[in-house]
């Protein structure tokens, strides 16, 4: 109990500095919001010029929950460069805590942070296009964003690996990964439009399940039951991905420790 | 030639001794133990550097016992290995070869308890610049284990004893000048009651007024706490001071071992020359201090 007290008390830490830090930066944060904003509401205006309004709901959607999870993903991988950057990462890594605990803190943050800059995001752009949601199962939706957290947590967890191994470039290097999943998920198209070995990148990609519950949950007003072959889907891959981005972590964090490559700072 | 000097363990009582009685080994807590606070073993570590990934031994079959209560002083130049040691203690580095043992325990085997024994300063004070000297020492308590209230009391007193006003705690670290960062780094280090210190370089580039209050602090730590403490360091006199015993270290190797006093007697018998520590450092790494130091400088730039 005292150990699950100590590794709480240590997650914590984690949301708490990055409250603090979110505060301290907070014109970097309003700045942030108007460029997702902005960003969503370009992509959406291409459906108010088809004259499309389930284009425009399409794009709405792929535009805001694309930001969450870009969002909630960059979080988790850039919590190693923050903290190489600010030269505090070889002080958290000596701390007495488990990495799992460390990376919860991290993701708890993000989610709360994802969730409250998709609300900001979506909210402006249903008032901007005057658009009736009256239809929609927004718990379906909801659940759908907290099932697919889970397995973005997992591939964030992996992409977090990278500013670890690679000092310089590691950072630029998630944002491959991030616009790989973006290519595959079919956030501004239908996945149908790809190349087939493209569709069959798509069915292992978590985006993919995430969209495509979203969509039918707010446009078509679906419920769980008729939605279940994009759950099952969501659930596998948290349950393989999460377990493998904490060993892979671990994994790396024993090479950073062995070729020294905690040390570097900036 | 190595001088040891002996010396009977010293009194269970450190910083906190709760902690220890929580963490240390029980040998360790019996009043006739000789479990050494920090034992080093034939320790060696290499890295692979530079395009042809030739292997670099930064330390070398170090060996290295410290009682319980001491400071304990290593010497040597840049690129000696004082840091690299550091950080095998730390559990930033794995050990290539050889063991370490924190009050009886191992810190390959035994690396989460270990951790709670130990705190580190280090010759950058790292922050999160934008955050408070509040919010950075909630943060690390958090880290270990510790409530916000306790720790934020125990660093006032800290701190206040460090000639830092409570007032002066809520604005950004980044507008701290680079001796009171210095200051709230090794209140960070302390606030989680480490059995076991390590400082490396903590008085290098501070004003002379900021080493003197961070020099008598230490002094007062072995006073009041019996703490154990490891300090690197390129200031001789500050060596000379505070440790009770010091080791020299060049190319990794443990080149000499003893009290000031003992290396200063064995290398005019041996090497003739002024009875300083400076004469002791020239003799047993083959440079002077001033060449380290430019070499920092350039290093640096």
């Amino acid at each position: 109990m005292a150990v699950m007290t100590r590794e709480l008390r240590a997650s914590y830490a984690f949301i708490e500095r990055n409250m603090n830090l979110t505060k301290r930066y907070w014109g970097w944060e309003v700045g942030f919001l108007v460029y997702a904003v902005a960003a969503a509401l370009s992509v959406t205006l291409i459906g108010e010029d088809q004259k499309n309004e389930r284009l425009i709901f399409s794009l709405m959607i792929g535009a805001t929950f694309w930001n969450y999870l870009s969002v909630v993903f960059s979080f988790i991988a850039e919590t190693i460069t923050w903290e190489r950057w600010e030269g505090t990462l070889e002080y958290t890594m000596m701390a007495p805590i488990h990495r799992f605990s460390h990376l919860l803190g991290s993701v708890l943050f993000a989610l709360v942070y994802g969730f409250v800059h998709t609300a900001v995001v979506l909210t402006v752009l249903v008032l901007f296009f005057g658009l009736d949601l009256t239809g929609a199962d927004f718990a379906t939706a909801a659940f759908f964003m907290l099932l697919g957290s889970a397995s973005v947590v997992g591939i964030g967890m992996i992409a977090a690996i990278l500013p670890l191994l690679y000092v310089e470039r590691g950072d630029q290097m998630t944002y491959v990964l991030n616009s790989l999943l973006l290519l595959f998920s079919g956030v501004y198209y239908s996945i149908e439009i790809l190349p087939e070995w493209m569709q069959v990148v798509s069915t292992f990609v978590p985006g993919t399940y995430i969209l495509n519950g979203i969509r039918a949950a707010m446009i078509d007003g679906q419920g769980l039951p008729e939605l279940l072959g994009n759950v099952w889907p969501l659930i596998v891959m948290a349950v393989v991905l999460i377990p493998l981005g904490l060993w892979l972590f671990g994994l790396a964090e024993r090479y950073a420790k062995r070729t020294g490559k905690l040390k570097r700072v900036g | 030639m190595t001088v040891t000097a002996e010396r009977e363990p010293a009194q269970v009582a450190t910083l906190d001794p709760a902690a220890i009685a929580r963490e240390a080994s029980p040998e360790a807590l019996s009043g006739t133990s000789r479990t050494p606070a920090l034992l080093i073993e034939h320790l060696s570590k290499r890295f692979v550097v530079g395009r042809k990934r030739k292997p670099v031994t930064a330390v070398h079959h170090v060996s290295i016992r410290i009682e319980r209560g001491e400071i304990y002083g290593i010497l040597g130049a840049n690129g000696s290995g004082k840091s690299t040691l550091i950080r095998l203690v730390s559990t930033l580095l794995t050990l290539d070869e050889g063991r370490v043992a924190v009050f009886g325990h191992d810190i390959e085997r035994e690396e989460m308890r270990v951790k709670r024994l130990i705190n580190r300063v280090s010759v950058d004070a790292a922050f999160f610049k934008k955050l408070s000297p509040w919010e950075n020492l909630v943060y690390a308590a958090r880290l270990y284990g510790l409530e916000a209230g306790p720790a934020q009391r125990e660093a006032v007193r800290i701190l206040s004893r460090l000639g830092i006003k409570e007032s002066r705690m809520s604005r950004p670290v980044e507008q701290m000048s680079r001796g009171m960062q210095q200051k709230v780094a090794i209140a960070r280090a302390l606030l989680t009651s480490p059995a076991l210190l390590l400082l490396d370089e903590p008085t290098t580039g501070l004003d002379p007024r900021s080493k003197l209050d961070v020099q008598t602090f230490i002094e007062e730590l072995r006073a009041d706490h019996d703490a154990t403490i490891v300090l690197t360091t390129h200031d001789l006199d500050e060596a000379e001071r505070l440790c009770d015993r010091i080791a020299l270290l060049n190319d990794g190797r443990v080149v000499a071992e003893g009290t000031a006093a003992e290396l200063k007697t064995q290398v005019v018998r041996d090497h003739g020359g002024a009875a300083t520590l400076e004469n002791v450092f020239m003799t047993y790494t083959g440079r002077s201090l001033d060449e380290d130091v430019e070499e920092e400088s350039d290093d640096a730039e």
